[in-house]
């Protein structure tokens, strides 16, 4: 299709650098000389609430955010965000979601039935250990990273790009943590 | 070179570009990172931080009177602090390119109310400017500056949260200086005494005229030619949402909206049978067709007045149709105060101690939340201590013994220091906590007349808040340290005891800029936890509790012996970090 727009939307949890993911993916998208925006809210990210990112690009984009039904992809950073926002998604999108739990303030346990409420949803949806991937990556605040190499495996960019934008982005002493981070998300699922 | 920008990078990049020489502000979500990147042209460009808005805008007004062009920008509710320059300033334009910046926040992310105000620009009579994505931020200021200095007055530039926060690709210029004007010496134009205020005021009214004939035919009022049935009228944000609502439709999009151009909207409303007007919050453009008698539109009476807008919303609410398919219940995730908050000890002693609070606009207005719950009221900056001293003269000196004032450093420079002088002033017994973590922390650390440094880096004079109590008559005025729950419950049991007005200065740093302070979290020896619960109602957030109801730590939250509250109040210790326990 001739102004197709690719739609991905990104959530989790103030403080898993869902900002950062949503940089790197941009900034690859703005280097292949696309039309992309980019939109969160600022304020309240850093304590502890739900964060959201809306990034789509293509060749003209007018709102800088996705609505119901319209996201081409879902990447959760947490489970419970995941289902809080999986009504974006539209019919035959990708859901990829962080297994991580993360308790929000208040409550005393975790749910348990939210892998089977999100599959009701979304019986495709892709779960991924990026918690584990990232401790074995070289350090757990890389789950980010890990995320974004397992969505790219639905975006049409090369492994090259992708690290390309990676490196210019993180502090220098993490590239070699981050690329790591990077290809084990991408083999975690398969596109 | 093309790069992302948000429209607040922006608007700090048409500073640069278009030889702006002053600005300022005082920091609100979702305008904040304005200035924060003004200051990365520092060598060109004079910023600041001013304790409020209304100062914000005095200080830029009179660059502007020195000739430079100015820029002042703040939240939408800031401009309410600055109405009062803001309605008189309009008669008084005519030195330097004078632009003030409008940050509103649809759907109130960060905010109290969702004020538009456009309306702004219709009561103090100056145009507005209303940019739709980064690029037209930066072309649509130096539009604005021309138009400022062709007509001699300021204008409001009106960004919302999504233009503020969303990333766009924008062509980077260089920076053109523009001369600075001398500064001669003219009272009939801003000394505004009554005999000289008349005059102003026909005026202004001429100008407005000529503006309103200029924006009839300015590229920044353009039609899009598309489907020659169906026509749509919109501005900012909302044309966005109204190109892909309807990406087929003929677009009159508004960038210079105010004075209205309305033989441009009549004409192009005439081509329709109808005509979509899109707008977010209020009908204001909506307001001017129907005052001209144009009547084949449909806005308002579809479009919700309520929340922020998004393409989905508006196709659905033209449509009738409901396509926001359906919603799983999920728990909510409540900002919370963080791990290591030094507010936590006001109000958890304030919790324990039954004591309620007028509370303000900050951070700590997240000890409203349970298990703190600690807050009665907050409206607006500054407001909790008049709030107090109302409640006191309304209700009695015993009742203002269980309500205490709370405030933190920044909104006590912004507003909170005439309510200090009123209360002394009126004899008043309150209580009033400032909540001291020396930054301005709410909106991302911003310094203040309080830290000792200015947006540009420099060390500055401090204000001492002590010296300041005593200076306007409280002679109980003292530093607690927020870390101390003992000292701050009988320095809370002390002040709310007596009789006479007290000030408490609670300090401590703002744990998010103390991480080099966090220590190794502590840890629950769950044989010695008696599943008390006292811990749990600091409502920390690395606090739970486990299978068995005792205390459990979140080792990824806990700050350890940075604040160690939860240590403190514990009744059996039970709580330490892992050697010591």
């Amino acid at each position: 299709m001739a102004n197709k727009t690719t739609d991905v939307f990104i959530c989790g949890v103030g403080g898993q650098g869902i900002l950062l993911a949503s940089e790197i993916l941009s900034d690859v998208a703005l280097a292949k000389g696309l039309d992309i925006k980019k939109s969160e809210v600022h304020g309240m990210a850093q304590r502890g609430g739900s964060v959201v990112s809306h990034v789509r690009y293509g060749e003209a984009i007018y709102s800088p955010v996705i609505t119901e039904g319209q996201a081409d992809i879902l990447a959760s950073f947490e489970k419970m965000e995941a289902l809080r926002w999986i009504q974006f998604v539209k019919p035959g999108g990708k859901v990829i979601v962080n297994s991580q739990e993360i308790l929000p303030s208040g409550m005393e346990t975790y749910p348990p039935t939210i892998d089977r409420k999100i599959r009701e949803r979304v019986p495709d949806a892709m779960f991924v250990d990026a918690l584990t991937l990232a401790k074995e990556a070289g350090h757990l605040r890389a789950v980010n990273i890990v995320m974004l190499g397992a969505f790219s495996n639905f975006l049409k960019f090369t492994e090259d790009e992708w690290k390309a934008a990676i490196e210019a982005r993180v502090p220098k002493k993490t590239i070699e943590i981050n690329l790591e981070a990077f290809e084990l998300g991408r083999a975690a699922v398969s596109g | 070179m093309r790069v992302l920008l948000s429209g607040n990078e922006a608007v700090a990049r048409g500073c640069y570009e278009h030889g702006v020489r002053v600005a300022t502000a005082y920091p609100g979500t979702p305008s904040t990172e304005i200035l924060e990147n003004v200051v990365k042209y520092k060598d060109d460009i004079y910023c600041q931080w001013s304790p409020n808005e209304k100062v914000a805008f005095e200080v830029a007004m009179g660059a502007s009177f020195g000739g430079v062009r100015t820029l002042v920008a703040m939240k939408h509710v800031g401009l309410n602090v600055a109405a009062d320059p803001l309605m008189t300033s309009t008669s008084v334009g005519g030195d330097g390119g004078f632009v003030i910046v409008t940050a509103d926040d649809p759907g109130m992310h960060s905010s109290q109310n969702e004020q538009d105000n456009r309306y702004y620009a219709k009561f103090a009579k100056i145009p507005l400017v209303e940019p739709s994505d980064s690029q037209e931020v930066l072309d649509f200021l130096g539009t604005a500056y021309e138009i400022s200095e062709q007509f001699g007055t300021p204008v409001l530039f009106r960004l919302t949260t999504r233009l503020s926060h969303a990333k766009t690709p924008v062509e980077l210029g260089e920076r053109k200086e523009v001369a600075q004007k001398e500064y001669v010496k003219d009272t009939s134009f801003r000394v505004v005494i009554p005999a000289h205020a008349r005059k102003l005021h026909v005026k202004v009214e001429k100008r407005l005229e000529s503006i309103r004939e200029y924006a009839e035919t300015s590229p920044l009022n353009k039609v899009t030619e598309g489907d020659p049935k169906v026509g749509v009228i919109s501005s900012g944000i909302s044309y966005q949402y109204a190109r892909d609502a309807f990406p087929e439709a003929t677009f009159l999009k508004l960038g210079l909206s105010y004075p209205f151009p309305i033989e441009l909207a009549r004409k192009f409303c005439e081509r329709f049978e109808t005509v979509y007007v899109v707008e977010e919050n209020e009908p204001f453009i909506e307001e001017f067709l129907r005052y001209a008698g144009i009547t084949n539109i449909l806005g308002r009476e579809r479009i919700p007045s309520c929340g922020e807008l998004n393409q989905r919303i508006v196709r659905d609410s033209i449509s009738g149709e409901d396509t926001a398919g359906e919603k799983t219940s999920v728990s909510p995730r409540p900002p919370v105060l963080c791990p290591g908050c030094p507010h936590r000890s006001t109000f958890y002693t304030l919790n324990r101690l039954k004591i309620g609070s007028t509370s303000d606009i900050g951070c700590y207005t997240l000890g409203v939340m349970p298990p703190l719950e600690g807050i009665d009221t907050c409206i607006c900056m500054g407001a909790s201590i008049g709030n107090s001293l109302g409640m006191e003269k309304a209700i009695g000196k015993e009742f203002a013994k269980k309500m205490v004032a709370v405030i933190g450093d920044s909104t006590f420079v912004h507003s909170g220091m005439t309510g200090l002088a009123d209360v002394a002033y009126n004899k008043g017994s309150t209580t009033v906590i400032v909540l001291d973590n020396s930054i301005t922390a709410m909106t991302g650390h911003q310094e203040h007349a309080g830290t000792g440094t200015t947006l540009m880096g420099e060390p500055t004079t401090k204000l001492d808040y002590i010296k300041l109590a005593e200076s306007v008559g409280i002679g109980n005025a003292r530093r607690v340290d927020a870390f101390e729950m003992e000292a701050v419950k009988a320095a809370i049991k002390e002040a709310t005891d007596s009789d006479e007005a007290t000030l408490l200065v609670m300090e401590g740093p703002c744990a998010l800029q103390a991480r080099s302070q966090w220590g190794p979290a502590f840890v629950v020896d769950s044989e010695k936890c008696t599943a008390c619960g006292l811990c749990l109602r600091l409502g920390c957030p690395a606090i739970s509790k486990d299978e068995n109801g005792k205390a459990t730590i979140n080792p990824l939250f806990c700050v350890g012996e940075f604040c160690s509250m939860c240590a403190q109040v514990c009744p059996v210790d039970c709580i330490a970090v892992p050697d010591k326990s």
